[in-house]
């Protein structure tokens, strides 16, 4: 079952239909919402595809990378708060430099002292000391900046830089600390990775929900400037009143149309300028080595290739991606909350994307983002329509239609397992396999299986 | 990285070290006014907030961890599904709980959740069995990769989370019920006069006992009884079990029933303890995977081993330890806690990556997934 | 002549596109040992999975006394008397000795007291260390193991994949010595054997295959004794 260019096409075809109908039949506003968060969807399914299609590595801390990108939407893009800095500042410059310097004498410890029987005690003693010393300046400081007006800022803002910086410094942060994950587990194998990530990804969540001079944790982060104008500068403006008279438009609701199209233009471009960069990555030098790599690493490791570093490098690259299209979402909503990270929604999800679009296929994860979240969205607009249908029998005010209208929007879930089964069972490869064809998760027992 | 050292050996000068300073520790508390009244205050104290809770918990996530790691010696895939199984599982229950409530039936001072215990498991064990015939038995016959199991696992959490959110809803469920207290604070503090309270609730005891006799029953079934050997086998060799005549859907089917089976009691018991919530459930799997892993995944001792590890782990190390150490005469200003309590998930993960990187096969060797 | 109790007749297989056996034949008697030497990739191993199931066949057939079983699963195999003992892995490893032979006796445990005991008396290690875990022992010892486990299937072809691989060269002639003993007790014996002039020198029957084809079918010593088989295979 070969695909050949016709599929890609008609698959398209018929996304840009259904989005057309949602136009017509919800409405613009809807549709274009929608379209906006398909293509940051698409962004983060082709950053995992990078890991998964092109050296199948298990990466499940998505939820952690798309919030880094949040993070640095918020570090870039707000402005500093000079109170906070002025009380806090100096002791949190201070921790950072104990914490450092803790971190250098305990490596320096390791690597000179020769004696083993003195040398884990002392380790351990300077661990412990440089943490109570780190953590003297740091809880004072942490208070002092989280006093710092608290119900607006109490916290120590950012750069003020315009927010699109943000999405490069997602990428950058994001591919930092993939760098440091990367180098601790990339030496396990897929399961662990797996959970490993899943584990570090909630660390990180969890920092962010509780370090509140860092983002306001919690508290979010709502006022963030976007890249786009506003929809009331806009019909404030002559000329876009009368542009909206000429199109037969409220200039109100044409405002929020402009808006979604502006950010639906700033996220394809940015899309297609990565789905470029990856399509040229995969047919390089670099590509084909990759996947020489996935699919017999023990070959390439004999023919003298440095599987891990280059397990660390892609590791990177995609999850820089993952960034990037954090930072677009955190713009996109124009706040920051960290209790919104769920791996369901930001973990799994992607997966599935993944997975029914086709692995180690960059148009097929990018046509999974797309298809999965307007299913995703659909399903749960669909659920309610479809109970009340169903329920449409029972006595109108019974506590049994009540409590399954109530859950109906939560038949989402169900409908994704189903999707990502019977995907995986009819279709192994996704919608759109890899065409080079070596790559199937059915034939892929090998590596890790004998280990 | 990846090279496993054959053991850590643990030198004796360390125990000696820790010993003095717990000596000391005593010495000092007990040299103080009120004396060993205070030493046993620090001690009732330590009980109640971390030793009962990390017993409780320990059991809990334990019983999890097993299902999870019998369904990696036998099928070899993680089970992203568990978490979820667990709260299909406690949802039976649940059920059946309120209908047995409504019909007036109950345990007495027992829960009536452990009658409903049966019917609840019975849900889970047919859950896991459609499951399996619909998805992964498939993918057995096919002999497809475990990345291609962990997918399909991945599928089946979405359906199970979605069947569990759809029937009983996202909400927090409290079922307990009979009585609460065996200890109570209060009469823990008449009867010996101390300032600390020491709180016995009745879900700790049926935890620990419930936890003991399944755990019993599960090695006697596993080293005893034909078909447990013959479980254990596959999980060795597979092919030679199959040259032995081993059934390998008859060893899925009863990895299954009995993962199921571990799912349910955890749950319930997760749920008793605490309270049932699905996001609550599914935040579980961490800590769950965590346990198996730093046991050494796919050995059932080390599954219990490491729930005990990250569940004292976790408590010991956002418990604040202020006024245990008040006692011990040591004043604090701050909570003395090493971790905010906002952290707990994250303690099982740094546990987890340790362990991985120090010895990936955990503490009892198990397999290099 | 009535057919041999194990025949692989005229068996075509192999892996992926290339055929690895062509027509090849080998067969075996209750109570004779029949060895299969040749050289390296000669197809040695191949016979034996093809004889056993483990590969499917694209020509030829498999009888077992009389009985065409070239459509029947490996596990149908053991079933119906077949034993095999793998070259690698063939012992659990985490399993005691004892439970080890109890899996052998998986389908059909009447008995199973009585009939360790009889391996017992022909491998005495069973008993010595019959609660230690197979993956302890050495490696001489695990092949004894891994024999009495194919026995406990009660087998009427026992199937032997090179059980002298990594053994210690002062315990191939005592094993050696139990698998005659084995087929004294009216078993058909199939070995694949790397030691071609030591299994040769006991065996009724030898087959050298050469590029997946019978080369040399005779009994043990007129093998030994012919001058090309000499020179070719058993180095002059």
């Amino acid at each position: 079952m070969k695909p050949g260019m016709g599929r890609p096409f008609w698959l398209a075809l018929a996304m840009v239909i259904a989005l057309v109908a949602v136009g017509v039949l919800q409405s613009w506003n809807v549709a274009l919402a929608i379209l906006n968060l398909q293509l940051i969807s698409a962004v983060m399914a082709l950053g995992i595809n990078i890991q998964w299609g092109y050296a199948g590595l298990f990466n499940f801390g998505i939820m952690g990378f798309t919030a880094l990108g949040g993070l640095a939407a918020v570090l870039v893009a707000m402005p500093p708060v000079a109170e906070a800095w002025a009380a806090g500042g100096r002791g949190m410059a201070t921790a950072a430099v104990t914490l450092a310097g803790t971190a250098a004498v305990i490596w320096a410890l390791h690597r000179v002292v020769k004696v083993k029987a003195l040398r884990r005690p002392a380790m351990a003693l300077v661990f412990v000391v440089g943490l109570a010393l780190t953590r003297s300046f740091y809880s004072p400081s942490v208070a002092a900046i989280e006093a710092v007006d608290s119900s607006v800022t109490g916290f120590l803002g950012g750069l003020g830089l315009p927010i699109m910086v943000s999405w490069l410094a997602g990428g950058a942060l994001a591919a930092a600390v993939a760098w440091v994950i990367g180098r601790i587990t990339l030496g396990l194998q897929s399961d662990y990775l797996a959970i490993a990530t899943l584990g570090i990804s909630a660390a990180l969540v969890a920092v962010l929900r509780n370090e509140d001079w860092l983002a306001r944790g919690v508290k979010n982060v709502t006022t963030l400037p976007r890249p786009v104008p506003y929809e009331q500068d806009l019909h404030g403006q002559d000329w876009f009143v009368d542009l909206s008279a000429q199109v037969g438009m409220d200039p109100s609701l044409l405002s929020g149309l402009v808006v979604k199209a502006l950010y639906a233009l700033l996220f394809g471009s940015v899309l297609l300028v990565l789905f470029w960069l990856s399509h040229r990555a995969l047919h390089s030098p670099w590509g084909r080595m990759m996947r020489a790599i996935r699919d017999n690493r023990d070959a390439a490791e004999a023919m003298g290739k440095d599987v891990t570093r280059r397990h660390l490098q892609v590791f990177v690259l995609g999850s820089a991606v993952v960034g990037i299209a954090g930072a677009m979402l955190v713009t996109l909503n124009g706040q920051f909350t960290p209790a919104s990270y769920a791996p369901f929604r930001y973990t799994f999800l992607i997966w599935v994307m993944v997975i029914v679009g086709g692995s180690g296929n960059n148009g097929g994860a990018i046509l999974g983002g797309f298809l999965i979240w307007f299913l995703w969205v659909q399903a749960e607009a669909g659920g309610p329509w479809l109970m009340t249908l169903l329920t449409s029998g029972l006595q109108e005010g019974t506590s049994l239609r009540q409590h399954l209208l109530n859950v109906a929007p939560h038949m989402r879930q169900l409908v994704m397992g189903c999707i990502l089964l019977m995907v995986l069972r009819l279709s192994p490869r996704g919608l759109l396999p890899e065409q080079s064809g070596k790559h199937n998760l059915a034939q892929r027992r090998n590596g890790t299986e004998r280990s | 990285m990846k090279t496993n050292r054959p053991s850590m050996s643990w030198r004796p000068p360390w125990w000696i070290a820790v010993g003095m300073a717990l000596g000391l520790v005593v010495l000092s508390a007990v040299s103080r006014d009120g004396g060993g009244v205070n030493l046993l205050n620090a001690l009732v104290r330590f009980a109640n907030f971390v030793v009962i809770p990390g017993i409780s918990y320990g059991c809990q996530l334990a019983l999890g961890a097993l299902g999870v790691t019998l369904i990696y010696a036998v099928m070899r895939f993680s089970d992203f599904a568990h978490a979820d199984t667990m709260a299909f599982g406690a949802m039976g229950v649940i059920l059946v709980t309120r209908v047995l409530q409504g019909m007036g039936i109950s345990a007495g001072p027992l829960p009536t959740a452990l009658l409903a215990l049966p019917f609840g498991i019975l849900g889970a064990v047919i859950l896991a069995l459609v499951l399996d015939r619909t998805v992964y038995r498939f993918y057995r016959q096919q002999r497809a990769a475990p990345v291609t199991f962990v997918i399909a696992s991945i599928g089946a959490m979405f359906v199970t989370n979605g069947l569990v959110r759809l029937i009983i809803g996202p909400g927090d469920q409290r079922f307990a019920d009979g009585t609460r207290f065996i200890v109570r604070v209060q009469a823990f503090k008449e009867m010996t006069g101390l300032s600390e309270g020491l709180a016995l609730r009745t879900t700790h005891v049926i935890t620990l006992v419930v936890a003991v006799i399944v755990v019993l029953g599960l090695f006697f079934f596993l080293n005893r009884t034909p078909l447990g050997k013959a479980m254990r086998a596959y999980a060795d060799n597979e092919d030679l079990a199959l040259l032995s005549g081993i059934n390998p859907e008859r060893v899925a089917l009863w990895t299954w029933i009995i993962a199921a089976t571990l799912a349910t009691i955890a749950g319930t018991l997760y749920g008793l303890d605490k309270s049932f919530k699905p996001f609550t459930y599914f935040q579980l799997l961490l800590p769950i995977f965590a346990s198996a892993i730093v046991g050494g995944i796919g050995k059932p001792l080390g599954a219990i081993v490491g729930g005990f590890v990250v569940a004292f782990s976790e408590i010991a190390f956002t418990y604040p330890y202020r006024k245990i150490l008040g006692y011990l005469g040591f004043e604090a200003d701050g909570l003395v806690q090493l971790l905010s309590t906002d952290y707990k998930f994250a303690v099982c993960f740094i546990i987890l990556v340790v362990v991985l990187i120090w010895r990936p096969r955990g503490i009892f060797q198990g397999r290099v997934i | 002549m009535a057919d041999p109790f194990l025949i692989g007749e005229a068996i075509t297989c192999g892996y992926g596109d290339t055929n690895i056996l062509h027509g090849c034949t080998i067969s075996v008697e209750k109570g004779e040992i029949a060895v299969i030497v040749g050289p390296n990739g000669a197809g040695k191993s191949t016979a034996m999975k093809a004889v056993f199931g483990l590969l499917p066949l694209r020509g030829g057939a498999v009888r077992l006394g009389g009985q065409d079983i070239s459509t029947l699963t490996p596990p149908d195999r053991v079933a119906a008397g077949m034993g095999f003992v793998p070259q690698t892995n063939n012992v659990f490893p985490s399993l005691t000795v004892r439970e080890n032979l109890e899996m052998g006796a998986y389908l059909c445990p009447r008995n199973m007291g009585g009939r360790i005991e009889q391996l017992a008396q022909l491998f005495p290690i069973l008993k010595e260390r019959s609660r230690q875990p197979a993956g302890e022992l050495s490696g001489g010892q695990r092949q004894q193991v891994a024999v009495a486990r194919a026995m406990m299937t009660q087998p009427k072809v026992l199937m032997l994949d090179e059980p002298t691989a990594g053994v210690s060269p002062i315990l191939v002639q005592e094993l050696f010595a139990k698998i005659q003993e084995i087929a004294a007790a009216g078993i058909a014996v199939l070995i694949v054997e790397q030691n071609a002039r030591q299994a040769l020198s006991f065996a009724h029957k030898g087959f050298v295959l050469v590029q997946g084809n019978n080369r040399f079918t005779g009994t043990g010593q007129d093998l030994l004794g012919d001058p090309d088989v000499r020179q070719s295979f058993l180095g002059g």
